[in-house]
């Protein structure tokens, strides 16, 4: 009922608009004209709204300088407007307060910053971290970088075959030997949405941190830190309609406080002698070195630009195509679509019976159909459902149920191709 | 467009992916090596019998796209008799062809077999395409040089 209300206010058609890239079409020939681009990616990068493209351009021409450090005019102008954007990004994942936000290059670089600060000075041998098999290499990685140095023990929380988390096994390993939990908040190849608020709860009542990668999530829901009770929370601006090479770490202040520096630099410091140096509070103790002020500047109108359409209503749209692109999906004989937990986000991987996820990636694309083949940085999660690499359709907040047609109709030629 | 995937799945090419030859682990191979593409997962197994220097038996199993096996088991059909050194000057030819649009095919390489591999050359018109085709060959250059694996980050 709300869903559908929703979705007769949202005009997708109006939304494409803000989006350059969109009308453009790929494979155009001489003198052939190509086929219009359907943009099946999302979950690997998300486009950029002209919003956003023309307030990093507009930053650049008229108030660009760096931050922080100088007296004259510009240089005021532009600070005022990067401190904006942490301010704005506090209140999009409802921080108690901007100084919980840290700046970083990607949600990559807030996991690595976590692991190493965090990890290296509260982690001892034996200490154990909880993952879970979802996780997308940037949060299996970093640990086991940690394990190598301090010899942690890596725990993997399981999942049933639609996807969904096992909660009785994660309260299982769940121990007082537990240091620190690191699960996703929305699995990057199932969609899975994992149940963020009752995971942080169980850790807390052993007194253990949780950090969740929102790097999906974010992207496809209302995310309320506070709410789940997150100790470490992070996303990248790329996903999010924004610029790359940014990323935000949210941390509750009383552990960012205890955390020590992850890079040495420039801004992070509050004087520096050949004797000792002493280091500024959170968030500038983490942000060493000029940061990419210009991409901070592109996620504040990326924030504005979804919450101007309103993430609820994003997220009834992607909803209703996820439905649509399942059901059309599923009358494909022999496609197994892997991740099918209730309440997923708009991610749909699967396999075709008979044909290699590399060769449906090349078809497909020559029908202007632009999916990830492959094994989407999560190899463990591959090998648990036995699919080897899959197919991944994502879905954003400017697709179609046009789309999804044509994603069919492509995987149609597929079939008749390889008479699979 | 359509053109374009015709001439990369040709039909014999569908024909070696889907059935592919020489799948199999043979008892007296003395030389193999491991092909892996991290980027797809696509991982094979290449087995060498050298006998004298001729390669006496070829083959491969493992498992991998249509490009990727298709390719896998023509090499063990192009490879199987002929000289270590030929061998080698045909993973150059081949490797020549798939990346190049101006191939320099090294001297030796009877048009036959160049015909043969001729097939596999639509796949310029796919450049991410290429490390499938390759990667077996590789493969079997490596264990040509005994070295245990051939990792896509050379290609």
């Amino acid at each position: 009922m709300s869903d559908a209300i929703l979705n007769q206010a949202y005009d997708v058609q109006r939304v494409r608009e803000d989006f350059p890239i969109l009308a453009r079409s790929v494979h155009a020939r001489k003198g052939k004209p190509g086929k219009p681009l359907v943009y099946l990616d999302s979950g690997a990068s998300a486009q950029k709204p002209r919003q956003v493209i023309q307030a990093m351009t507009r930053f650049l021409e008229e108030d660009y300088s760096n931050i922080h450090r100088g007296v004259h005019f510009l240089s005021q102008t532009a600070t005022d407007q990067f401190e904006a954007v942490r301010a704005k990004v506090a209140r999009f994942l409802n921080a108690p307060n901007d100084r919980c936000i840290v700046f970083t290059r990607s949600s990559t670089e807030a996991i690595n910053l976590v692991a190493s600060s965090y990890g290296r000075t509260f982690l001892n041998e034996g200490d154990e971290v909880i993952l879970s098999i979802m996780e997308h290499h940037a949060n299996i990685v970093p640990w086991q970088l940690l394990q190598a140095e301090k010899k942690i023990v890596i725990k993997v929380v399981p999942c049933d075959e639609d996807g969904v988390l096992d909660m009785d096994a994660y309260r299982n390993l769940l121990s007082d030997r537990t240091k620190l939990v690191a699960i996703t908040h929305c699995s990057n190849v199932l969609g899975t949405v994992t149940p963020a608020k009752t995971i942080a709860k169980l850790a807390h009542e052993r007194g253990v941190p949780v950090l969740f990668d929102g790097s999906q999530a974010v992207v496809h829901g209302t995310v309320d830190v506070q709410d789940i009770d997150a100790d470490f929370y992070v996303f990248t601006a790329h996903k999010l309609y924004g610029p790359t090479g940014l990323g935000v770490l949210y941390g509750k202040y009383d552990l960012l406080k205890k955390m020590p520096p992850y890079q040495g630099g420039g801004d992070m410091i509050e004087s520096v002698s050949f004797e000792g140096t002493t280091f500024k509070a959170p968030p500038s103790r983490f942000e060493a070195g000029t940061p990419p002020i210009t991409e901070v500047i592109g996620l504040g109108a990326a924030i504005d630009y979804v919450e101007a359409l309103g993430r609820d209503a994003i997220a009834a749209h992607e909803h209703d195509l996820l439905q649509y692109a399942t059901q059309q999906l599923s009358q494909i004989d022999g496609l197994r679509i892997v991740g099918t937990a209730p309440g997923k986000g708009p991610i749909i991987s699967f396999a075709l019976e008979g044909v290699h996820p590399h060769d449906v990636g090349t078809i497909v694309d020559q029908y202007g159909v632009a999916v990830r083949v492959g094994r989407h940085c999560a190899e463990p999660l591959a090998e648990r459902f036995d699919v080897g690499p899959t197919v991944r359709a994502s879905f954003g907040l400017y697709n179609t149920r046009e789309e999804a047609d044509a994603l069919v109709q492509s995987l149609q030629a597929v079939k008749e191709f390889f008479g699979a | 467009m359509m053109d374009d995937l015709r001439e990369l799945y040709q039909e014999v090419i569908l024909d070696h992916g889907k059935n592919p030859r020489n799948f199999r682990h043979p008892d007296d191979a003395n030389r193999e090596a491991k092909g892996e593409n991290p980027m797809c997962g696509d991982r094979f197994m290449v087995y060498l019998t050298l006998k004298d220097g001729v390669v006496d038996d070829v083959a491969f199993q493992g498992r991998g796209c249509a490009i990727s096996t298709a390719s896998a088991s023509m090499m063990t059909e192009l490879v199987r008799g002929k000289t270590a050194a030929e061998a080698e000057k045909l993973f150059h030819a081949f490797h020549e062809l798939c990346t190049q649009d101006e191939p320099d095919i090294p001297e030796g390489v009877d048009d036959e077999t160049m015909e043969k591999l001729m097939v596999m050359s639509g796949v310029r018109q796919f450049p991410v395409r290429v490390k499938c085709a390759t990667l077996a060959w590789h493969a079997m250059n490596a264990a040509l040089h005994g070295e245990a694996a051939a990792s896509s980050d050379q290609f």
